[in-house]
């Protein structure tokens, strides 16, 4: 790892001033770019730690939404968010491991936006609004791609507003050696219909199923579902699977996560 | 019952004390005073002509003392291959030169170009990446039948092509196997891979290297299975440093499966460069350096027939496999597909007549080598495969075509026609051991539950022989081994009758400090917590050949059984002298000499303070002190077996497959210490589940790999591997070893792979996918998945 100045903010506002320098990146929990600096794949010059702004951390209702602060690490989601939406804090129950869910929080997952991440299905598949130190963007709006997102360079995610549903659920399929999702689908049914979304299998990142979440819409049934099948076009081939098993996946999982509801 | 430490005692192991509690020495612990450190700047493409290297810059980069490249080793040998293979035309091998830092050439992805030494680790990787090397990328060679074509690249320009051999095995008897396929009423055939594999010990490699001018003597600090072994091949062939001037030290090592076996490039580096500037060098490996620099295990392809008469009987089997050298040979490579998997390819069957054909093949990927089990895994997977095959093609049950053409019990010892001869045996005993525990008979019941649930039940079955405790040094010198491969053993008696044991073997995770301290505590009748064993350091151990192949316990372990016997005839003289009495009248028993039919005796200590302090001794006729040395040197190889159950759930929607249950019933002759072969167990059981599973190492058609690292190299976790019921209650002792054990390290990873993918093939048969034949490992869930929907 190369050398690195850090400075720790204690307020969104100095956070915001530290990342003016261009050279200067943010860090939330780390397990992405920590390791990727240790590979000498990123040098940056200074690290403006998120975690230390006690405004960034925390889950709280908020009438009928959740809001969790950005820094809030995924074991504290899974643990405080259980009452209020169960399917959100599972997810987080099952992003990496004890360590990974100790240090990760959402605002760096949703930043980085891996396209195997858990996290942005939740956000996308709630229609969640993302809270920036500048302005509020609508998940549709927020995902651009792989590893890509509406943010600006020094934008800084400070919280998640997610509209709690009626029931939701998450299913994730294992990528048997980083456990990241091979596939992992999000349903949740409000009344005015059923939002699906769906990581790990496509080239352009999490996306939302719209033939799915008509069929749900009208008859939230898993069965519903089970003549549909999802197109292998831009879906990933790897190691661990090929694009029509994806494919497959997406269809298999959904109906889970239809099952699963909670 | 045995005594609480004793032969026989589920003895708690006692390094585990300073493992659990983080007191344990591993080689990365050790920091000399003046310490430098080394970054290797290694190869990002498979194969390359290197046009220039300029290092200028690097040298004047901050903390920089000395950046090497192959011209600071003209003056050194190649790391040298441990075993010579001559090919069935009489041919020897194909032997390439294998410079510790690449000479003109780059010939796999991680193959060390140059090599920074500076006052920090960071200094010496900043360097590195000033370093400016200009590399012609040439055409690498992947594919090992691509590699073999007319006109393919050479890896070595100085090879006639990239066959390192064509090993015919028994090559007289090829006539007649195939004669006897013409004749068969049945042929079976199959073709497999058996994939490549990342050992991933939990501990990186590292090496320490330091000079002392004064004494112009070296110590290198390494991470190896075999100091001694590292000693002999690094001092005579690459530094040319004699023994006596060279010390190497193998402390704590946190694993190695094979992969430490080997000499590697990287020691001579350190033990060289601390000569040349003077400081101590250290390297310690990274995770990510680690998947391109360890040697590799497995990666043969193979096509396999099995000819059967009417009556089902196996009447002749033939071979042929493609095995993966890399683009270097590792020190015991050309062993491992040939004499280490064609002497195995009777397995536990009468088969008559066996013709098996190896073409070792040069590929621009990392040098393959032994792991974990070493050429019985491929032969046990092969012919456990095709057997179950062959149940399915002839409609009769699995169980009961290896039932009929198992060795019988009474045919021991067995010649097979692979030249080695079984000693002991009862493969019907184990096979009906496992089916007892795995209440085979209430599986139909369990399948309709899963059924209930939408999910596949199956039961896979294996049955293993594997040879271990390599092995009569005077066979394998015949069959091309560059080292004898014997133990040692000394047996320091102290005065007051405390014992240090001086081993050859070394132990990384195997617990002989446990189990060589009960051996010998048992044979004298003292507290084992008397007993300390010490090894891995060639300054104080005699020369040994160290620890693979299952052999600590059947070769070491007896060379301590014959040092200790020393001792002890030598105490009963002291003790005759003490006692007034003849030697032959008198009997050692719990720690205590006494006269036969007399109430006469002396307690140890008594004997051995009179050892040391010999005022009343028969000095005109005995040595004082006690102390003695053994070698062993193993007439046969020994033989462990084992009857393999594995249980399955397998999901058709998504192909992912659960072990429910996994149960070995082996043989493996006489136990020392029950808990310890169950660990052991386990943790050959985890590694083959993970190869049937989980684990590939993949390169791409560039030979890049693709999985390097932990993200995309599938390591089994503690939820992959579950429900393992471990039985070793059938005991047919080894003939050969004073000890009657044959051995226990590897089987679990020999027996499992075809056990569990024989499951897999009996789910899906069950559930009428019975186009499916076959399946490559890992069974993964998209392959299952595609396997169904092919």
């Amino acid at each position: 790892m190369h050398n690195f100045e850090f400075v720790k903010p204690s307020s969104v506002a100095d956070a915001v001033a530290a990342l003016a320098n261009g050279e200067a990146q943010p860090l939330s929990g780390g397990q992405t770019l920590i390791p990727s600096m240790k590979a000498r794949l990123n040098a940056p010059e200074v690290l403006v730690s998120l975690t230390g702004i006690a405004e960034m951390i925390g889950v709280s209702r908020d009438g009928g939404s959740l809001v969790v602060g950005a820094a809030t690490t995924h074991a504290t989601v899974a643990r405080d968010a259980a009452s209020h939406f169960p399917a959100l804090a599972a997810l987080a129950g099952q992003i990496g491991d004890p360590a990974v869910r100790t240090r990760g929080t959402l605002g760096g997952s949703l930043a980085n936006n891996d396209p195997s991440a858990c996290y942005p299905s939740a956000v996308l598949g709630t229609g969640a609004t993302i809270v920036t130190n500048a302005r509020e963007i609508a998940a549709d709006d927020y995902f651009q791609g792989m590893f890509t997102t509406a943010l600006e360079e020094g934008e800084i995610i400070t919280a998640v507003r997610f509209p709690i549903p009626e029931k939701a659920a998450y299913a994730k399929f294992l990528q048997p050696a980083s456990r990241f999702a091979l596939t992992g689908v999000f349903v949740a049914k409000y009344a005015s219909g059923v939002r699906v979304a769906v990581t790990g299998a496509s080239e352009g990142g999490v996306f939302r199923w719209a033939e799915a979440e008509a069929a749900l819409s009208s008859s939230f049934d898993a069965d519903a579902i089970g003549r549909l099948s999802h197109p292998a076009d831009e879906m990933i081939a790897d190691l661990h699977g090929t694009s029509e098993y994806r494919a497959h996946l997406v269809r298999v999982m959904t109906q889970r996560a239809v099952r699963a509801t909670m | 019952m045995p005594k609480d430490d004793g032969i026989g005692a589920s003895t708690k192991r006692r390094e585990d004390v300073r493992f659990l509690t983080g007191n344990g020495k591993y080689t990365d612990d050790i920091n000399l005073r003046g310490q430098s450190y080394v970054h290797f700047l290694r190869s990002d493409v498979a194969h390359g002509r290197i046009t220039s290297i300029d290092t200028s810059a690097a040298e004047a980069m901050p903390g920089v003392l000395k950046v090497f490249t192959s011209a600071d080793f003209a003056s050194a040998g190649g790391i040298p291959c441990g075993w010579q293979v001559t090919d069935r035309f009489g041919q020897v091998m194909q032997e390439p030169k294998h410079p510790i830092l690449a000479e003109g050439k780059v010939r796999h992805v991680g193959d060390p170009i140059a090599a920074v030494v500076a006052e920090t680790y960071e200094q010496a990787r900043d360097a590195a990446e000033a370093i400016e090397v200009d590399i012609e990328e040439l055409e690498p060679v992947i594919d090992m039948k691509a590699a073999l074509a007319d006109g393919a690249p050479k890896v070595h320009d100085d090879l006639t092509s990239n066959l390192c051999y064509d090993w015919g095995f028994v090559e007289e008897n090829k006539d007649a196997v195939n004669a006897a396929f013409e004749s068969a009423a049945h042929v079976v055939s199959l073709e497999l891979t058996n994939n490549r594999l990342v050992a991933n010990p939990m501990e990186p490699r590292v090496a320490v290297g330091d000079y002392d001018p004064w004494g112009d003597s070296h110590t290198l600090y390494t991470t190896s299975q075999n100091p001694h072994v590292i000693r002999l091949l690094m001092g005579a062939f690459v530094l040319s440093i004699p023994e006596h001037k060279l010390r190497v030290v193998a402390p704590d090592v946190g694993g190695g499966f094979g992969s430490k076996i080997y000499h590697y490039a990287e020691e001579a580096f350190v033990t060289y460069a601390a000569k040349v500037l003077k400081r101590p060098v250290k390297w310690t490996s990274s995770r990510s350096e680690a998947f391109i620099s360890d040697a590799h295990g497995r990666d043969h392809k193979t096509k396999i027939e099995l000819a059967l008469d009417a009556d089902h009987n196996f009447t002749a089997l033939r071979t042929e496999t493609y095995a993966n050298m890399g683009a270097y040979l590792s020190t015991f490579a050309p062993s491992i597909p040939t004499w280490l998997h064609g002497t195995l390819m009777a397995g536990n069957y009468k088969t008559p007549l066996i013709y098996v054909n190896v073409k070792a093949v040069f590929t621009n990927t990392v040098p393959v080598d032994a792991y974990r089990g070493a050429g019985r895994p491929e032969a046990t997977f092969q012919i456990e495969r095709l057997v179950d095959k062959a149940a399915r093609e002839l409609g009769v049950d699995p169980i009961e075509l290896r039932r009929k053409n198992f060795i019988a019990p009474d045919q021991f010892p067995y010649q097979t026609p692979v030249a080695v001869v079984y000693d002991t045996g009862n493969y019907h005993a184990t096979m009906d051991k496992m089916l007892e525990l795995a209440d085979y008979a209430g599986f139909e019941a369990r399948r309709a539950e899963s059924a209930k649930n939408g999910k596949l039940r199956g039961f896979g079955i294996a049955h293993y022989i594997e040879a271990c405790g390599i092995a009569p040094s005077n066979l394998v010198g015949q069959l091309g081994a560059r080292a004898g491969l014997y133990e040692s053993a000394s047996i320091r008696v102290n005065a007051t009758g405390s014992i240090s044991v001086y081993t050859g073997s070394h132990s990384h995770g195997q617990g002989h400090e446990t189990t060589f301290a009960q051996v010998v505590a048992d044979m004298i009748g003292i507290d084992a917590n008397s007993i300390e064993i010490h090894h891995g350091d060639t300054s104080n151990t005699p020369m040994g050949m160290g620890t693979y192949g299952s052999r600590s316990l059947a070769v070491g372990g007896s060379a301590i059984v014959k040092a200790t016997n020393k001792v002890i005839d030598k105490a009963k003289k002291i003790a005759a002298h003490l006692l007034e009495a003849a030697p032959e009248d008198i009997e050692l028993k719990d720690g205590k000499f006494s006269v036969a039919g007399t109430d006469k005796s002396v307690d140890w200590s008594g004997v051995t303070l009179a050892a040391y302090v010999p005022h009343n001794y028969p000095l005109e006729d005995l040595e004082p002190g006690l102390e003695e040395t053994a070698f062993y040197d193993p007439s046969n190889f020994t033989y462990p077996s084992g009857a393999y159950g594995c249980e399955i759930e397998l999901d058709p929607e998504t192909g992912k497959i659960d072990i429910l249950r996994f149960i070995a019933a082996d043989d493996f002759g006489n136990i020392v210490n029950p808990m310890i072969v169950e660990g052991q167990v386990h943790g050959g059981l985890a590694q083959g589940i993970g190869q049937a599973l989980l684990e590939n190492c993949v390169y791409d058609e560039n030979g890049q790999l693709l999985s390097g690292s932990f993200m995309d190299y599938a390591m089994p976790r503690a939820d992959d591997v579950r429900g393992f019921t471990v039985d070793h209650s059938c005991v047919t002792p080894c003939t050969h070893n004073p000890l009657g054990v044959k051995g226990c390290g590897e089987a679990g990873a020999i027996g499992s792979p075809p056990a569990v993918v024989n499951a897999a093939i009996d789910a899906l048969h069950r559930a009428g996918h019975t186009h499916v034949t076959h399946i490559d490992m890992p069974l993964t869930p998209s392959r299952v998945w595609a396997a169904i929907n092919s």
